[in-house]
């Protein structure tokens, strides 16, 4: 396996960890009270703060430089990965345009880049195993 | 099942019939990872005509003796 590819694995379990520790801390605060009152905002930025940390601590580190197959199979996965963040932040929009609470639209907007991480990884990770 | 590329290639073989010259060391010589040229073997990467005109130079050979493009059974050419 190379290092990009090895990054890539690391960037997907490190988004997929933080993502569902910031669920389950998230819902059982929402369960606890009303949405208004949820104070999401802390542990939205710990969770942002912990994925960038994690993948510079546990990511892989090494001398191998990206090939132009890394760099293509890269390109191919944020190209896919794009069309998942449009598709979720333009719902974020639209419950902004309806004014809805900002727990809302901030969540959804956390989504799109869960998802778009999420999608482009996996995209990278068959691209690799699979053929490209 | 692995996508495969319809180029066909003869780099395993003249990797042996080059003394037995390793993946890492085509890779070295070329300025890919060992897994691109794995990759490039085995069909399920087709890589750009630059790496393939290097890869054709280190064995000393014409492109077409590396890298081959099998007509489709249907004679579709596209």
């Amino acid at each position: 396996m190379s290092l990009e590819e090895r990054r890539v694995w690391t960037y997907a379990a490190v988004t997929l960890v933080v993502s569902a520790v910031y669920a389950a801390v998230i819902l059982a605060r929402v369960a606890a009270g009303p949405v208004a009152d949820v104070d999401y905002v802390r542990p939205m930025l710990l969770a942002i703060g912990a994925a960038l940390v994690l993948n510079m601590v546990v990511g892989p580190h090494g001398r191998e430089r990206r090939d132009e197959r890394d760099a293509e199979i890269y390109r191919h996965g944020e190209h896919i990965g794009f069309y998942v963040l449009a598709a979720v932040a333009a719902a974020a929009l639209v419950l902004t345009l309806a004014q809805f609470a900002h727990f809302w639209i901030a969540n959804t907007l956390y989504l799109a880049f869960v998802l778009n991480a999420l999608t482009s990884s996996a995209v990278k990770i068959s691209a690799y195993r699979r053929g490209f | 099942m692995a996508k495969r590329t319809r180029v066909t290639n003869s780099i395993r073989s003249l990797r042996f019939a080059s003394g037995e010259m390793t993946q890492a060391d085509l890779a070295e010589r070329i300025g890919v990872t060992r897994q691109t040229v794995i990759a490039i073997e085995q069909g399920r990467y087709s890589p750009s005509l630059e790496v393939a005109f290097q890869i054709a130079r280190v064995f000393g050979t014409p492109l077409e003796e590396v890298f081959q493009y099998p007509d489709a059974p249907d004679g579709d050419h596209a």
